[in-house]
């Protein structure tokens, strides 16, 4: 279980996060939806200590992330970056087998390739990528490839940073699917960030919307449509004219 | 308007503090790592090669030049004492104890200081750093750790080789153009050279190589977002390396050759 409370992050006069409060059940999918800038991926780095909060509490467990032991807290986690960051002085095969080449999970480079070429097959990348760089991928591909490393040691909780823009329909079909089976068969806890309405209702058991550095609302996925709420309404229905102003 | 200038002064010395303090800190930080496992020996080997092997040309090239120039020099001061017998030995102290660490030192910090502060900026900017953290590798003992040792370690090595193809140098022009006898001109180098003109200057390449990788990731850490970033992450580490190894080369040369 992922737990919020009260999270406050500015950059300078910039005041991203005001306040969030956001909890995540244990092996349940959450999708955090809301505006371009306001502060999802802050809130994603936050929950993994890559950025820290000025102020509130970020609890993996019941357990504070600021004076959890790092590298055990990490081993449990996956993320998924929203430019792919991808270590562009290795092959596609070496990004997604990064873990498992060194530290605790170490394995034979042999199996790391097969399983690294097998997360890749389920991302819908086939094995001649696996030598390539990641420079000589497209946008989609190496989204897709930053998918497979987040996966690739089997993680208890999984970040997802927009992982389907920039991907054909199809292709995003195929990632949500994949997201879905992960929550449910393998009983991860996932936190996935998306601007697509189609996949918020193919990957979420729960949905919160973030405006003005806090959650606006928060709740099941098929609650969405009867929420009644005029800031989530304008979003899913992408309209123009609402509370949340368009043109800034 | 005074007052105006000495805030201003204070800021900007306030400011050099905070950088210093903050330089410090990940120098120990660096030391830490260093000494800590895990231990990435793939990265270190490819420092030692893009740091010490891939620097041979350019820190021949500055020694060869160097030693030439300075036996010319040397026997044109020389012969207004009619001393111009003492070029050979003074070309070898000349470079081992000076000019083969400083001047190799530079080129060295132009060469690597940027590069390692280009290539980690880069990282930084793309969350390529970020991205290591989640995989739970701690970006010092990834990154810095072994470019750092690898340069305190083969700083030296350039500055030996550094050293021997500058006295090279002066001997070319010593034979060749200012008529000393070959023999006689090995003789008189080796004759006056100590020990420890040579150690004292391998010492310096020590530090300087530190002071170059240490520098070089440090900028790169703290690069700002953008291209803009990297390019100033990139011009910082040059110029700080520089002037670092040049008051560096100050307080050991005081430290090793008074009192
Ligand atoms: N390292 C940083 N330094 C300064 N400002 C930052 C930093 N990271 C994020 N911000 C600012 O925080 C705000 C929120 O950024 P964030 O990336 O979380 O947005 P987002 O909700 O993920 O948007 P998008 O949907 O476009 O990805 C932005 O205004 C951004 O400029
Ligand atoms: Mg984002």
């Amino acid at each position: 279980m992922i737990e919020l409370r009260g999270v406050h992050k500015s950059f300078g006069n910039n005041a991203v996060l005001r306040g969030v409060d956001l909890t995540i059940p244990k092996g349940e999918s959450m999708v955090i939806i809301g505006g371009s800038g306001t502060g999802k991926s802050v809130t994603l780095k936050c929950v993994l200590g890559l950025v820290k909060p000025d102020a509130g509490s970020v609890l993996v467990d019941g357990q504070d992330v600021t004076t959890a032991d790092r590298d055990a807290f990490l081993a449990r986690f996956g993320m998924l970056f929203q430019g792919a960051a991808l270590f562009d002085s290795m092959t596609v095969w070496q990004n997604v087998a990064f873990r498992l080449l060194r530290g605790s999970l170490k394995k034979t480079k042999s199996e790391a390739r097969d399983i690294a070429i097998e997360k890749l097959r389920r991302v819908g990348l086939k094995p001649d990528v696996a030598d390539l760089y990641p420079a000589e991928l497209s946008g989609g591909m190496q989204k897709r490839v930053g998918l497979a490393r987040a996966i690739a040691a089997d993680p208890e909780i999984i970040f997802f940073d927009e992982p389907t823009t920039g991907l054909d329909p199809i292709m995003a079909g195929v990632i949500n699917e994949l997201i879905r089976e992960i929550v449910v068969e393998m009983g991860a806890t996932a936190m996935t960030i998306t601007h697509d309405m189609t996949s918020v209702r193919a990957i979420a058991d729960d949905v919160a919307m973030l405006h003005d550095g806090v959650i606006k609302w928060t709740g099941r996925v098929d609650q969405m449509d009867s929420s009644g709420d005029p800031y989530l309404d304008q979003f899913i229905n992408g309209r123009a004219e609402g509370p949340i102003a368009a043109v800034r | 308007m005074v007052l105006g200038a000495v805030a201003g002064i204070g800021r900007s010395t306030l400011a050099l503090v905070a950088g210093l303090g903050r330089g410090v800190l990940f120098m120990a930080q660096t030391i830490a790592a260093i000494f800590s496992p895990p231990f990435y020996f793939r990265e270190f080997a490819s420092a030692l090669l893009t740091i010490g092997y891939l620097s041979l040309p350019v820190v021949g090239l500055t020694a060869i030049f160097t030693g030439a120039a300075l036996a010319l020099q040397i026997y044109a001061g020389g012969s207004r004492f009619q001393a111009e017998a003492v070029v050979p030995s003074i070309v070898a102290i000349g470079m081992t104890r000076e000019l083969g660490p400083v001047l190799g030192g530079l080129m060295v910090a132009a060469r690597v200081a940027s590069s390692i502060a280009a290539e980690i900026g880069t990282m930084k900017v793309t969350e390529q750093i970020d991205a290591l953290v989640t995989l739970s590798t701690n970006p010092m003992r990834y990154l810095t750790a072994p470019r750092v040792l690898a340069a305190t370690l083969t700083v030296p090595i350039l500055v030996a080789v550094g050293d021997s193809i500058g006295i090279f140098g002066g001997y070319l022009v010593g034979t060749g153009r200012l008529g000393f006898n070959s023999a006689a001109y090995l003789k008189n180098t080796v004759d006056f050279l100590e020990m420890w003109d040579v150690t004292s200057g391998l010492i310096k390449g020590a530090v300087f190589g530190f002071l170059i990788a240490l520098v070089g990731c440090y900028f790169g850490m703290n690069s700002g977002r953008g291209a803009q970033g990297v390019g100033r992450a990139t011009k910082s580490a040059v110029v700080a390396a520089s002037v670092l190894i040049l008051a560096a080369n100050y307080l050991l040369t005081e430290l090793f050759f008074t009192g």
